[in-house]
């Protein structure tokens, strides 16, 4: 994979607002190539709009947000910012596969049909090189049996794990989790959290925002706390989870762990 | 072993479990008379009615069966499926457009698109037929031109538009206002996760619309949909508001004018307007069956006929 920076998700600054309500309000920090970081904190703290923000489901108001070096939703003219058409803002999420809390299948296609549906229409891959490449996605997720069962006939584990071979099958370059778990039995939160485990080992560069303490400072390179649209701490997550420097900080964790 | 015995301790739970009856149960099934009494009612009404129909002098089955097949008949049947299924065309592909223009963000799309749908539903289909029967008196001519530099161009009449053409331009735009609300209301079924989940993956809003959204909107558009063309086959009788007088409602009334029996011509029309619902019926069952795919378990069965699925009796 060529790399065109350094960093492979750069914040600087970036502001999000709906209507009056400021939800982001200066998030500044980088990810590097094959870092994998759990974005922690309390609901409504803005953790999920940062990480919609990286793929430009949500707009930035202020800042710069950078993958791979590369401006996401802009086009740099100097000195103004121009709007990307929607084309060329689906061209730069082809490279950031995304998992969503309530899986988002596509209901009325089987689980192979949804892995391959964006590599043939978007990629333009050959159907049967699709169909191999997803079958191998599926089988490496646990699903070899569940090629054609469509989303209603499988758990919720099972929906979510083909949604992550869904979001492999576009080859992205960065893995975005939206709390992967939340919607999930208790029993079926491992399956998920081995497969994305197994998926942070073969050094895939992923962005998770969890509740999963424990995933998160076993996987986790990096671990960052926000609150109320701020980054309140980051650092290594033993030291963030058991040395915690801020007040907030100590207040949320003695809450959740 | 006595029954004291077998219930003397805990060790011995199999044995109380082995004690239950096993057998399936044959009990007297709970009667229904009322409901009973009402079906025998409907039965013997239907059946003298039937047999009374059968034997009444008006309706005249040897006139019925002389007419049936008729050729200004069958040339009407044809019109009318012709009108329906261009109609319905036009309809469902204009509503789609109006559906897609109300969810639109700019104000002039969404209004025009409300405004359409508010005069085009507001309105009787008959009258909107007649004015489409006065359009070239309405507009004689219709000239293009910019305002102090000169006419650009002139469409001199209209009158060459047939009375067809008219009556399908009529039809289609009354219906595409409430294709366009069935529409809408099948994309707003669809979960918007939809949208992002196809977003995330790269595609542009065309390709998520045809094969993620629209497709899952079906489900919810066929029903309705399949009740529109049946309105639609019906409708047609309309049409001689323009005047158009080849539909097969006006091919009976023309037959029955020179016969002196409007009852059995009636019978012939009902008869052929029944034979292309039900097919119509046919249709949408297999079409709703068709886009259920993947919804199977959520107890969303599609039923046909009266008879079917009622095995509860």
């Amino acid at each position: 994979m060529t790399t065109n920076s350094q960093f492979m998700v750069q914040a600087q600054n970036v502001h999000k607002n709906f209507g009056a309500h400021e939800v982001l309000k200066g998030i500044t920090l980088n990810v590097t190539h094959g870092e994998v970081m759990c974005l922690v904190g309390p609901s409504g703290s803005g953790k999920s709009t940062f990480l919609r923000c990286i793929n430009h489901l949500d707009v930035v108001n202020g800042g710069r947000l950078l993958v791979d070096g590369e401006l996401i939703g802009y086009r740099d003219g100097g000195e103004k910012l121009f709007e990307l058409k929607a084309s060329e803002a689906a061209l730069q999420r082809r490279d950031i596969g995304m998992v969503f809390q309530k899986f988002n299948l596509f209901p009325h296609l089987t689980a192979l049909e949804n892995v391959i549906e964006a590599p043939i229409r978007v990629k333009k891959l050959k159907r049967a090189d699709a169909i191999a490449r997803g079958k191998e996605l599926l089988t490496r997720v646990g699903l070899e049996e569940k090629f054609d069962s469509y989303p209603a006939h499988l758990s919720g584990g099972q929906q979510q794990r083909v949604a992550i071979a869904r979001a492999l099958a576009m080859d992205p370059k960065l893995m975005l989790f939206d709390e992967p778990t939340s919607a999930l039995d208790p029993e079926l939160v491992g399956e998920v959290l081995d497969v994305m485990r197994e998926l942070a080992n073969s050094g895939m560069t992923m962005i998770v925002v969890t509740h999963e303490m424990g995933f998160a400072r076993e996987v986790a390179d990096s671990l960052v706390f926000m609150d109320n649209g701020v980054v309140v701490e980051a650092g290594k997550p033993a030291e963030v989870l058991f040395n915690p420097q801020h007040d907030r900080t100590k207040a949320f964790l003695s809450k959740v762990l | 072993m006595s029954d004291a015995n077998q219930n003397a301790g805990p060790s011995e739970n199999s044995d109380l479990h082995s004690a239950m009856p096993t057998e399936t149960i044959k009990a007297i099934p709970l009667r229904h008379p009322l409901r009973n009494l009402a079906a025998a009612v409907l039965l013997v009404v239907s059946v003298s009615f039937l047999y009374d129909a059968s034997h009444r002098e008006i309706y005249d089955w040897a006139t019925f069966t002389h007419y049936l097949f008729n050729h200004r008949v069958l040339t009407g049947v044809v019109v009318t499926l012709e009108l329906t299924a261009y109609a319905m065309v036009i309809a469902v592909l204009l509503g789609i457009g109006l559906a897609v223009m109300r969810q639109s963000p700019n104000p002039v799309l969404k209004s025009v698109a409300w405004t359409f749908i508010w005069f085009f539903r507001g309105t009787p289909v008959y009258v909107q037929l007649v004015f489409w029967g006065l359009l070239s008196t309405v507009y004689p001519s219709i000239t293009f031109g910019i305002p102090h530099v000169g006419d650009i161009a002139t469409i001199p009449s209209i009158n060459n538009l047939s009375l067809f053409v008219l009556a399908v331009i009529g039809l289609s735009l009354n219906e595409a206002a409430y294709m366009a609300e069935i529409v809408r209301a099948g994309l707003l079924s669809v979960d918007r996760g939809q949208e992002e989940a196809a977003k995330a993956l790269g595609m542009g809003w065309g390709l998520s619309m045809r094969r993620i959204i629209i497709p899952q909107a079906m489900r919810i558009i066929i029903p309705p949909t399949g009740n529109e063309v049946i309105s639609m086959l019906k409708t047609t009788s309309l049409v001689t508001a323009i005047p158009l007088t080849i539909d097969l409602y006006m091919a009976t009334r023309d037959i029955s004018a020179t016969t002196y029996k409007p009852v059995p011509l009636l019978l012939v029309a009902s008869t052929w307007y029944l034979v292309f619902t039900s097919v119509l019926m046919v249709l949408q069952y297999f079409l709703e069956k068709r886009f259920a795919r993947g919804y199977a378990q959520m107890g969303l069965e599609v039923q046909v006929t009266p008879l079917e699925g009622n095995g509860a009796g």
